[in-house]
């Protein structure tokens, strides 16, 4: 009887210790940072940060390219084959372009930046605190959030939103060839109509949202990845809570984002 | 010129649990500037676990902890990182960066720490690599050196930054008769050389009566004894004495909970 009655309640304690426990890693990591380049001084190694960026953007262009570009194409083909029986598939452009920039782009990007390089960031962190190379680096006074946390989050904070444009092109680029092959659709139309139906508004809510992301797998991966404990089991056990954690809270934190879109826009 | 405090580290009635476990149960203990204390005691007893506190590494439950006159259990993070750059830890299992050569893993807390030329580091890197006779390791990664090896380039980073105080977690632990009389030399020569306090962590008595100008015991969460090796050894404590000639009979194995 206890057991269902505190449940819920400890389940809830406990994400709320998380998720304090990851806003202090980010005002840790930033006052870190801060004290460095107060003191005239990179906030971390640029090595570290250009090695992270080209592993987390570059790395990732050929995944992000390829699932995109096949979401897109059978995006458009099953919602072509639906709306042709209406007579409506030239709204096939405008419903790809609408859902990828405002929504799908965002949301499966972030979703696979967080199981490609959010499970890696968390396996090496956590692999380097099993053998005390962290805490090494700490008793050294060298600051290991922002030695090895903060290129980490930077980059994908940074990188997540050049994919974002990279998932949204591929998208097209795969609606528009099924478009032009399954409905006949000219891709002078598929252009000019994807472009009518697009508002600055979903181009900005896109990539806001898809900043935000970046940041939270960044955080997710780096908090689960630093306070791995137990050996190899636990660095395994971290890196799949930090998958399973950052894909869910990106997709609650999307949730949140289209409501409160929609309230403030009523579309 | 300023003179060193007499008193390097103070540690005040330390206590320390961990989920209601009891580790320290009022450690009260004082290591002069410029001494090599040895810290005894079974395994498990929080000897590794001092040295993390007075690193900072971990926070007391209550008491003060005190390096240089300060207070380290009431610095904030980046007091602590600027405290601990004169403090040089050497580790059990020598905790070298994996993806670093033996090199950059030397370079590391001059490059992050000090505006050093990069000539200037290698200089000094080279300088503390043939202290420990690790020279020809300069280009190695980690993975490629022996225990040992890696045990005295672990040396070798910790006193990188010519530190005021050493601290080692079990030096010699797992090493051949030959390799540990080599650390303990260099333990005491870089003592001597750099005019470091050092506090050594071990269980090897050969070692600990090798090294230290000083020693203490910790036993149940409490220091038990502190005194001079010549004094230690002809110690009528009963659990001192049963650890220094490692009897089976005698109120330590009694004591342990089987």
């Amino acid at each position: 009887m206890f057991g269902r009655m505190f449940g819920p309640w400890s389940a809830i304690r406990t994400s709320l210790q998380h998720l304090s426990s990851v806003v202090w890693l980010l005002i840790d990591t930033v006052e870190e940072m801060g004290d460095r380049m107060v003191r005239g001084r990179m906030p971390f190694r640029l090595a570290v940060f250009f090695e992270q960026t080209d592993r987390t953007g570059v790395g990732s262009v050929g995944l992000v390219s390829l699932v995109s570009f096949f979401i897109g194409l059978t995006m458009a083909l099953l919602t072509g084959y639906q709306l042709q029986t209406f007579g409506q598939e030239q709204m096939v452009p405008g419903l790809v372009a609408i859902s990828f920039t405002r929504e799908l782009g965002p949301l499966m990007t972030g979703i696979m930046v967080a199981a490609r390089i959010g499970a890696a960031y968390t396996a090496e962190l956590g692999t380097m605190v099993v053998s005390e190379e962290v805490e090494a680096i700490e008793a050294m006074g060298i600051g290991p959030l922002r030695f090895l946390a903060g290129p980490r989050v930077l980059a994908v904070f940074l990188l997540l939103p050049c994919l974002v444009v990279v998932s949204n092109f591929t998208a097209m680029v795969g609606a528009a060839l099924i478009s032009r092959w399954a409905f006949d659709t000219s891709l002078h139309h598929f252009v000019h109509a994807s472009l009518e139906s697009m508002l600055i508004r979903d181009i900005v809510a896109g990539t806001v949202k898809s900043f935000l992301f970046g940041l939270i797998i960044g955080l997710v991966a780096c908090y689960k990845g630093l306070s791995v404990r137990g050996g190899a089991a636990g660095v395994g056990a971290a890196t799949t809570q930090s998958v399973v954690t950052a894909i869910t809270v990106v997709i609650a934190f999307d949730t949140l984002c289209n409501i409160v879109l929609v309230a403030l826009f009523d579309t | 010129m300023n003179e060193p405090p007499k008193t390097s580290v103070e540690l005040r009635d330390v206590c320390l649990s961990f989920d209601e476990k009891e580790i320290l149960a009022g450690v009260s203990l004082s290591v002069p500037s410029r001494s090599r204390l040895v810290v005894l005691g079974q395994s498990g007893s929080g000897k590794s676990t001092l040295l993390r506190l007075i690193l900072g590494l971990l926070k007391p439950s209550a008491g003060e902890i005190l390096f240089n006159g300060l207070k380290v259990n009431r610095m904030g993070r980046l007091r602590l990182n600027r405290m601990r750059q004169k403090i040089g830890m050497v580790y059990q299992y020598s905790a070298l960066i994996s993806s670093l050569s033996v090199r950059d893993n030397l370079a590391l807390p001059l490059e992050e720490l000090t505006d050093k030329s990069s000539a200037e580091i290698d200089q000094r890197v080279d300088e503390k690599l043939a202290l420990v006779g690790m020279a020809e390791a300069r280009d190695k990664m980690p993975a490629e050196l022996s225990g040992g090896m890696r045990k005295r380039i672990g040396l070798a980073r910790g006193i990188i930054m010519d530190p005021e105080l050493i601290l080692y977690d079990e030096p010699t632990a797992g090493l051949d008769p030959v390799i540990s009389a080599v650390i303990d030399e260099l333990i005491i020569s870089l003592s001597e050389k750099i005019g470091a306090t050092s506090i050594i962590v071990t269980h090897e008595m050969g070692s600990a009566f090798k090294v230290a100008t000083h020693m203490a015991m910790l036993y149940k969460g409490k220091i038990i004894a502190s005194d001079t090796p010549e004094n230690f050894k002809a110690s009528t404590d009963p659990v001192v004495a049963q650890f220094i000639a490692g009897e089976t009979q005698g109120p330590i194995l009694q004591a342990t909970p089987s």
